[in-house]
């Protein structure tokens, strides 16, 4: 039996269909072979000059099909990727190379200057791809990996204002990708359409469903998503059969009625998740595909992609929420209350509890934070067995089916990001002569506002700060100067009261 | 109608000069987020119709270009 490995993906469609384009942008694509032979040669100067395994190596790469090529020569060489968004400011990507302790970096020649503040094993993609093969030290690796190795590692807001990342196995991988394949019906013959960026797991879907059907992946140009009939084009001339985006971007098409100028006629596969999706928008994209099957997915990156899912099988009011369905294969999902008691009844709000090979590994070099929620299973005390808890709270409908509430913490959904608001709060407070700040989301006008106290410092100088330390979609939206930031018994600023009366 | 269309575009980037900028979409000072986000509320505010063809950069790209394609879609 081979080992579960993801590479085995790309050896096997490689040898199915060495001709077929794997993955394509604007200006390159890549046939299989091409792309088995260049994660080859990366792999062997890896191998080569990082003895080891199980190594982080930060990918700092601009996104086109080259990154999937450095992606899959790190796990070939029995490391690990740790892709960076390199719009990132400096100061988090230095949060996550702190953490992280990254062994090597690959980049290319236009990104090596910055690239070598953060890890001075650079590897250059344009060099790495000339290296030599070594089928023997490659298949070596490949032969003694195992499915516990860690594939990526992607990091995510983290509420004390480091971010976390999230380590994840071959296993959960594979495990997430051939159940997919088979529930979506994924095949060869796609050709997937990827919105998502890389440092997202909603990507994994497009880059590994691709990878192991031997289908057909392009990258949508991230300026096509703010000019709705370059979008659809691009669909209708690429023949794209599938998708799997965020509601917005999909919004973006309905919004301005885009199917009345251009409906692409290949597409018949349409998934979305990361936030909920507006029924208004589901319903104007069904209208136009009504024989397309469509796909709600939730899943935390802790759970590798997706924990429940619904293939949405009847009709919805615009006014109607679109439920989050039912586990996902292989996996288990369970709602539990304060005391930790299973909720079975509808219509009562616990905790989404999940179960099973999806579990990532746990946070990298965080084994604190890894503790508060890979946690054991408070309904088994026979064994080990561990969940993850995922601070979403939801409830069951009438049908059995789990219903997205609201998280119970500070973490927000903001334009398909996972935020926490801590880790902006932190930000702020990281600013000299800031007295104190706090942040709120307002949900109805999808806003974060920012609220803060300073004797010298106003909204501009916040606002220049900030940008230097957080991601643009971290940027607050609105800034509100306080006299004194109201407080409450606990001598905490007062969340609630700035969230009913301030917004 | 423009102090509107600067509040509305402030409400997603403050830190942008809205006087002078010309470029919000070429520079990618608008994200597709932002987009969605503005044009729904334009949609709401003025209460106009705007379709595929129209969401072009020409007539994003600043606040009189939206100004001017509010107006002209507004006497349609």
């Amino acid at each position: 039996m081979k080992n579960i490995n993801v590479i085995n993906y790309l050896l096997d469609s490689a040898e199915k269909y060495p001709d077929k384009t794997a993955y394509f942008d604007e200006t390159r694509s890549y046939t299989y072979s091409k792309l088995l032979k260049d994660s080859k040669a990366i792999a062997s100067t890896l191998i080569k000059k990082l003895p080891g395994a199980n190594q982080p190596v930060l990918i700092y790469l601009e996104k086109s099909p080259s990154v999937l090529a450095a992606f899959f020569g790190t796990v070939m060489s029995r490391n690990f990727y740790v892709p960076l968004d390199i719009s990132m400011p400096e100061y988090r990507i230095n949060l996550i190379v702190e953490n992280l302790k990254p062994k090597a970096i690959i980049t290319d020649t236009a990104h090596y200057d910055a690239a070598k503040e953060f890890c001075k094993h650079v590897f250059v993609f344009e060099q790495s791809i000339d290296t030599e093969i070594d089928d023997k030290a490659i298949n070596d690796k490949i032969d003694s990996s195992l499915d516990t190795d860690p594939v990526y590692v992607l990091y995510t807001s983290g509420s004390t204002g480091v971010p976390k990342g999230v380590v994840v196995s071959h296993r959960s991988l594979v495990d997430y990708i051939d159940h997919f394949c088979d529930e979506v019906d994924i095949t060869s013959d796609d050709i997937i359409a990827n919105q998502a960026p890389f440092y997202f797991d909603a990507s994994l879907i497009d880059i590994y469903c691709t990878l192991k059907m031997g289908a057909t992946m392009g990258i949508v140009p991230i300026d096509y998503f703010s000019v709705p009939m370059k979008l659809l084009s691009f669909l209708q001339d690429n023949n794209i059969t599938t998708i799997r985006w965020v509601p917005s971007a999909m919004k973006m098409i309905s919004m301005f009625k885009g199917f009345k100028s251009l409906k692409p006629d290949k597409l018949r596969k349409i998934i979305f998740g990361a936030e909920s999706m507006p029924t208004k928008c589901y319903n104007y994209w069904k209208e136009n595909y009504p024989e397309a099957v469509f796909v709600q997915i939730y899943g935390p990156t802790e759970i590798t992609g997706v924990c429940t899912y619904h293939i949405v099988d009847r009709d919805y009011e615009d006014s109607e929420t679109i439920p989050i369905g039912k586990a996902f294969k292989n996996s288990d999902v369970f709602l539990l209350d304060e005391d930790d008691k299973l909720i079975t009844r509808a219509d009562t709000i616990g905790e989404i509890c999940v179960k099973g090979s999806c579990l990532a590994l746990g946070y990298y070099n965080a084994p604190e934070k890894t503790n508060e929620v890979f946690t054991q299973n408070p309904l088994n005390p026979y064994y080990p067995e561990k969940i993850y808890r995922t601070g979403d709270l939801a409830k069951y409908n009438e049908r059995g089916e789990f219903v997205f509430v609201s998280r119970k913490d500070f973490q927000i959904k903001h334009m398909g990001h996972r935020i926490e608001l801590g880790e902006i709060e932190t930000a702020v407070m990281s600013i000299a002569d800031i007295k104190n700040a706090c942040c709120a989301f307002d949900e109805k006008k999808q806003k974060i506002v920012l609220f803060y106290e300073s004797e010298v410092k106003g909204d501009e100088d916040v606002l220049e700060a900030l940008k230097k330390k957080l991601q643009r979609y971290m940027i607050p939206n609105v800034f509100k100067k306080m006299d004194k930031l109201p407080m409450n018994a606990n001598g905490k600023v007062d969340r609630k009261y700035l969230k009913e009366n301030c917004l | 109608m423009r102090e509107e269309i600067i509040e509305i575009l402030q409400s997603v980037h403050p830190e942008v000069d809205y006087e002078v900028e010309d470029k919000l979409i070429d520079n990618r000072i608008f994200d597709s987020f932002d987009v969605v986000s503005v044009v729904s509320e334009l949609i709401d505010n003025f209460d106009v119709e705007i379709t595929a063809e129209t969401m072009i950069p020409e007539n994003f790209n600043s606040v009189d270009a939206i100004m001017n394609l509010i107006k002209r879609l507004e006497e349609e």
